[in-house]
């Protein structure tokens, strides 16, 4: 299991605001890793850093052994990291099936085909509505396009932002039955979270984020029986 | 990648005909009429302005309504282009070349010009997000006009002169293109209907051939949500500085055509009024729709002519037209009753306004 993201003591400001402060994680191969925490604790500051649209003022990021710290975020696809943007942002105006082309926009010469079947396989519902407008689909169709779209470029981690926000229970379900399942396919996920419960029954290790600072980690199964994670991330 | 969307496209190519279709069919039309000689002499006159405006029209929409940015400053591109136009054209024409060498020869350096002059502004502006492209653009369009109204050129036996002084040493034999606030003089007017027609399909055919391709689906995609294209790893930057960038250039083209077609050229034709008025023709065609463009340039342009009846109404009459028809193109029940088609594509071009329709009825 090598390493794959290596996040070193991130310092990301907003202005005047010092939003995440000396973050450090890792995500190996083969992991799901999840950042937990409450509204405003700076979950996706820390994944939109990671994918370039923020650059941190200090501190390193490193992707398969590559210092990807000041990469623009549109390099970044190509070389393996995919992201979902918080809040199922698909391309409205465009068919479900143009959508999952747009994801494999920066692949050259790849089998689309193939790589749009298994798409399709992963998520029925997409299939069935190839054809239809994007901004005509449900929440939840939009999240699964949002993550289909991310799975067109093939990559070697998929950071995924809250893909169960605002979703009904059932549906929350099925989105985390297929993140689990793209797992088992053999796909890395950094997956940010503020359902705690659900987050931490599919992942193998995760970091507890706390007003811009990594207070608790460890594996997802010693955080479930945290008493601190208990009682403030899993209502009880 | 359009390998694999067998029918998805066809609505593209549909609006693609439409648009050839409207440029070839009024082409015949105008010609045959022509040479039945039943074009009033009025209309005879705006044949080429009408080439021009569509070609400012649609390439405007390429930033406008393709790549969703705002510019205020299209007229100012047009000028580049039509002075540029202008000085290459006197050049050549002093050394005898023939007028259709005259003339592509300034289309090449007015697009060439006004291309640059886009680049160049493009990349500081498209790197922000927010309008300050609308700003910056205004503020060319104001610029360009001031420095045009200080331009003083000519040709003689000593070659070419460019001066901000009016007594910049033109010989008695000289020739002036440009003398400052009396813009270009002395301009051999040798834009035809027949040449605007062909710029007319050049600009079609480049602005329809980006719309289609890979690089479209990329503007468009950076148009409609910024932060998922970058996701999916487009360079937001690039793709709308290509947009502005051919825009720009077809624009100078416009304004090559438009400058050949007078004797003389004020700069304060190319004023903001002029932007504005162009960015009516692509906001009433639709956003996005090069056909209405086309359309919505032609009618605008032929109209305040044909309602010189009314005299003093006329800009009133103007307006209510206006209004008419941007009433007219919004409203549900006036757009479920085109036909099939037109429904087709409209639902198309903006799908949230589908449900929209199905729940006020
Ligand atoms: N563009 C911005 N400008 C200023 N402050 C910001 C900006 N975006 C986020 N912040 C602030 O940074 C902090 C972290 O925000 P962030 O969006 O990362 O939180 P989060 O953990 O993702 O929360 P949520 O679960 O609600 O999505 C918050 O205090 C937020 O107000
Ligand atoms: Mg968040």
């Amino acid at each position: 299991m090598g390493q794959l993201l290596k996040v070193d003591d991130i310092n990301v400001y907003y202005g005047a605001i010092h939003a995440i402060k000396g973050v450090s994680f890792e995500v190996n191969e083969g992991e799901i890793v999840t950042l937990i925490g409450a509204n405003g604790a700076g979950k996706s500051t820390t994944l939109n850093t990671i994918s370039g649209l923020l650059r941190p003022k200090t501190g390193s990021i490193t992707f398969l052994g590559e210092d990807i710290t000041r990469t623009p975020a549109h390099k970044l696809v190509e070389k393996g990291l995919s992201q979902v943007p918080e809040g199922r942002r698909v391309f409205l105006q465009m068919t479900v099936q143009e959508n999952l082309e747009m994801g494999a926009f920066t692949e050259k010469n790849s089998d689309l085909r193939g790589r749009m079947d298994r798409v399709y396989e992963q998520f029925p519902r997409l299939k069935e509505r190839y054809r239809q407008v994007a901004g005509t689909l449900s929440g939840g169709e939009q999240q699964m396009l949002a993550m289909g779209r991310a799975l067109m470029s093939d990559p070697k981690l998929l950071m995924m932002d809250e893909p169960s926000m605002g979703l009904a229970p059932i549906l929350v379900e099925q989105i985390f039955e297929i993140i689990k399942s793209l797992h088992e396919a053999g796909t890395t996920i950094l997956l940010v979270e503020q359902n705690a419960q659900m987050a931490l029954d599919i992942a193998d290790r995760a970091y507890v984020l706390e007003t811009g600072k990594v207070t608790i980690s460890g594996s997802a199964k010693e955080l479930l029986e945290n008493d601190k994670v208990r009682s403030a991330y899993l209502g009880e | 990648m359009k390998k694999i969307t067998s029918k998805g496209l066809s609505p593209y190519r549909k609006n693609e005909i439409i648009s050839y279709g409207i440029a070839i069919l009024g082409f015949a039309v105008i010609s045959v009429l022509r040479s039945l000689g039943m074009v009033s002499s009025s209309l005879q006159g705006q044949l080429v302005p009408i080439c021009a405006y569509v070609i400012m029209a649609v390439s405007l929409n390429l930033v406008v309504g393709i790549s969703g940015e705002l510019s205020l400053g299209h007229a100012g591109f047009m000028s580049v282009g039509a002075y540029t136009g202008i000085v290459v054209s006197g050049i050549m024409g002093t050394m005898g070349a023939a007028d259709p060498v005259r003339f592509f020869a300034a289309v090449i350096a007015g697009a060439l010009a006004a291309g640059v002059a886009g680049f160049l502004i493009g990349i500081p502006v498209l790197r922000l997000r927010g309008d300050y492209l609308a700003i910056v653009t205004l503020a060319f369009g104001e610029i360009i006009k001031n420095i045009m109204n200080i331009v003083y050129a000519g040709i003689d036996e000593n070659g070419f002169h460019i001066s901000t002084k009016s007594d910049y040493g033109l010989s008695a034999e000289g020739r002036m293109l440009l003398n400052g606030p009396m813009g270009a003089t002395q301009v051999d007017r040798i834009s035809t209907f027949f040449y605007g027609f062909i710029l007319v399909m050049v600009t079609l055919f480049v602005v329809q051939n980006i719309l289609n391709s890979r690089q479209g689906r990329a503007i468009m995609a950076c148009r409609d949500n910024r932060i998922a294209s970058e996701s999916i790893g487009l360079n937001v930057m690039k793709n709308k500085l290509m947009a502005f960038t051919v825009s720009s250039a077809l624009a100078g083209m416009g304004g090559v055509l438009f400058g050949l077609n007078y004797s003389t050229l004020l700069p304060i034709k190319f004023n903001f009024n002029t932007s504005i008025l162009i960015l009516v023709f692509v906001v009433l065609g639709g956003l996005g729709n090069i056909w209405g463009s086309m359309i919505a340039a032609i009618v605008l342009t032929v109209l305040p002519e044909a309602l010189r009846q009314f005299a003093d109404y006329r800009m009133l009459v103007y307006a209510v037209v206006l209004i008419v028809v941007m009433i007219a193109t919004y409203n549900p029940a006036i757009r479920s009753r085109v036909s099939a088609f037109a429904e087709k594509y409209l639902r198309r071009k903006k799908p949230d306004a589908a449900p929209a329709e199905g729940g006020a009825d």
